[in-house]
């Protein structure tokens, strides 16, 4: 039940969290379970692993969303109902497509398209990448194609990155400040607080001619697409904000994913942002309940017969992890506690191998819905 | 076969959540107590070398702060890092520069420019003649860098802005930052990986690419958190088999320790198979860390992996 009442009246489900924590997988097993309810469910993903992607039928080549076969799933036992589609995101070419849909004319388009400081260097703008994803988003939720989207966010360091990262490509694309001082002899220059040549002087002296040109077509050619792409940013701000639009929080129950968790949290709540629950992926158990560690491996050898040396091979492994299971559950309530008793939580044993296939989503599917 | 330490600089890199930090803080504590002068600089603002260290009071941030006999850390600042360029490159205009607000938003507003501050900080750190005034030079800098997708677009910057300004001072920077960074004499790259698929896969393609992209080899992989197999085959066919044949009467205790057990060995094994194929791709075998069962990697943590990471050095 859990999940699926978050996600109740939700059309756009936003997975998020630091990296490493497993979020691929959490958003496919979501977009999955959905769709084997009956709804026609597209998991927008950005970098998966290869077998999950062949599993899924991903190609890093479409950028459109692809028709998931449903034969495994129904093979490993649940067929699903409604549709399951998938989409890898190629991050360089949404901006591209942006570009050219924003481009006023041919020329401007392949102006910057070709512009060398775009080339090589736009995909290092913080933020681009998170930006191209809801862009991407935005359109297939207007497409009205799909009853629900689920989105794998990029692997950012910091999980703030994807919530700013419209205002800060706004800003970006703005580039007023740039301009006002590319421009000989004006305000910008005057803000120097020196005479106009003297502070460009310096600057060509920094940068060089060339690249302080490149920069200048650059920055004027983004100019030019500016009132465009505030709409857009307007838009996707607008889809972050929707009321159909909610942020699950993915972490594995490890101190600093938990402490990045409780942190975006709050940012999500600040920002008014729909917020569905958090799932905390690889718990280990704690199978010991009350009873003693001590002299483990004597009860192991009078209740199976095992050889001393194996049992005391069995204590050791499960002494160890019995103290991953102390800390997991340390953690988790460190979570509890500073997400507030009115958070949902879902937590999902640590499994012994990756899902990578049909049976492997639907088993995870099974945690986080059934409980 | 040299190792690390004959280096200035090691680039640590991996897929994100790996143990990257981790491994660059070892790798600093190894290097330090072999006498060389280390500093450990995390590009990634997170400050947590330091933290590991107890020092959560930001000291570390953008400042060199030193955190045992040898050993030093910087979280780098790229705005801080362009005050102290701006200031020895360009006098006093320098200053007027750095105090203006246009021309800091002229900078952030720069593609890839927080990244070439972050290299040049990090490049400045590993000269001899070190352009602060009271710049002590270091035997070695290790840094931890972006995540692998962004660490080789971090690693390519200094050439790009090198190519597009073609002269003046920001092209010879890149210039001489890209001549240190693809130097095997003097840079070595360092990736970290889990023994799983995604991480194996990141690391071979970070290899193929760091070579046909940059014309650098990477010098050493480290397979992070390997948890040991101590049943191993034998064994653990027995504890299968008394699993199987447990009666309901058991203790719930010994049951889940012959689960526990036997999980372990399965996921040593899952592990050892994802190793033998970083290694098959690598075409030589990458160097192993075990896990470390405590809630988190604290100093005695990363001393006990330094002990692990010294032959590498």
């Amino acid at each position: 039940m859990a999940v699926e009442t978050w996600l109740e009246g939700t059309r756009v489900c936003i997975c998020g969290g630091s990296g490493g924590v497993g979020k691929t997988t959490t958003s496919a097993a979501v977009a999955t379970a959905m769709a084997a309810r009956g709804l026609t469910v597209c998991v927008v993903t950005i970098d998966p692993a290869q077998r999950l992607a062949d599993a899924l039928g991903l190609d890093a080549l479409g950028n459109e969303p692809a028709r998931v076969d449903a034969a495994a799933f129904a093979a490993a036992g649940r067929p699903l109902d409604g549709e399951l589609w998938a989409l890898q995101l190629d991050a360089k070419r949404t901006f591209d497509d942006l570009i050219e849909r924003l481009s006023p004319d041919e020329r401007t388009r392949e102006e910057i398209l070709s512009n060398r400081i775009y080339r090589e260097l736009s995909g290092a703008v913080a933020g681009s990448q998170e930006f191209t994803a809801i862009a991407k988003l935005h359109d297939l939720a207007a497409s009205g194609r799909f009853d629900l989207l689920v989105l794998d966010t990029p692997p950012s360091r910091n999980a703030l990155d994807f919530l700013d990262a419209p205002d800060r490509l706004t800003q970006f694309f703005e580039g007023r400040a740039l301009q006002a001082l590319l421009r000989p002899g004006n305000v910008g220059m005057r803000l120097l607080g020196r005479p106009a040549g003297m502070a460009m002087s310096v600057l060509k002296r920094l940068t060089g001619v060339d690249l302080l040109t490149d920069l200048s077509s650059f920055f004027r050619l983004l100019g030019g697409l500016l009132d465009g792409f505030r709409a857009r940013a307007e838009q996707v701000e607008a889809l972050l904000h929707d009321p159909g639009t909610r942020f699950l929080l993915v972490t594995s129950p490890e101190r600093e994913p938990v402490d990045e968790a409780i942190y975006f949290h709050r940012k999500l709540k600040a920002a008014r942002m729909g917020f569905g629950g958090a799932i905390v992926n690889r718990v280990h158990a704690d199978q010991l309940g009350d009873e003693p560690l001590d002299g483990l491996a004597a009860r192991i050898v009078a209740e199976t017969g095992l050889p001393g040396g194996v049992a005391r091979n069995v204590a050791a492994c499960f002494a160890d992890e019995h103290a991953l299971a102390l800390r997991d559950r340390e953690n988790v309530a460190h979570l509890r506690e500073r997400l507030g008793s009115d958070v949902p939580l879902v937590l999902v044993p640590h499994l012994d191998d990756d899902v990578h296939d049909a049976a492997g989503l639907l088993r995870i599917a099974g945690f986080l819905f059934d409980g | 076969m040299p190792g690390l330490s004959d280096k200035r600089i090691l680039f640590v890199t991996g897929k994100g959540g790996v143990g990257k930090s981790t491994v660059a803080a070892a790798l600093g504590i190894a290097a330090a107590r072999r006498g060389q002068r280390t500093i450990v600089a995390e590009l990634t603002g997170q400050d947590r070398v330091a933290a590991a260290f107890g020092r959560t009071d930001g000291a570390g941030h953008a400042h060199e702060l030193q955190l045992a006999e040898r050993l030093f850390t910087i979280s780098v600042d790229p705005q801080h890092a362009l005050d102290d360029y701006l200031h020895l490159k360009a006098g006093a205009l320098g200053g007027v520069l750095s105090g203006s607000r246009t021309f800091h938003a002229f900078l952030s507003a720069t593609p890839g420019m927080r990244e070439l501050l972050g290299l040049g900080k990090a490049w400045e750190l590993a000269q001899t003649e070190r352009r602060s005034a009271d710049g002590e030079p270091y035997d070695l800098v290790v840094v931890d860098a972006p995540a692998t997708g962004h660490g080789i677009a971090t690693l390519r910057t200094p050439r790009t802005f090198a190519e597009i300004a073609k002269v003046g001072p920001i092209a010879n920077q890149g210039k001489a930052l890209d001549a240190t960074f693809t130097d095997p004499a003097q840079t070595a790259v360092v990736a970290v990986a889990l023994a799983e698929e995604m991480p194996v896969n990141e690391t071979l393609v970070l290899k193929r690419r760091l070579r046909f992209e940059l014309g650098i080899e990477l010098a050493d992989v480290v397979v992070n958190a390997l948890v040991p197999d101590r049943l191993g085959p034998r064994q653990a066919r027995r504890v299968e088999d008394a699993l199987a044949l447990l009666r309901d009467g058991a203790s719930p205790a010994v049951a889940a320790a012959l689960q526990s057990a036997h999980s372990e060995h399965v996921r040593a094994r899952a592990q050892r198979e994802q190793v033998q194929r970083l290694a098959d791709g690598l075409g030589s075998a990458p160097h192993e860390l075990p896990y470390l069962f405590t809630p988190t990697v604290d100093r005695a943590g990363l001393e006990l992996l330094a002990d692990e990471l010294e032959p590498l050095l």
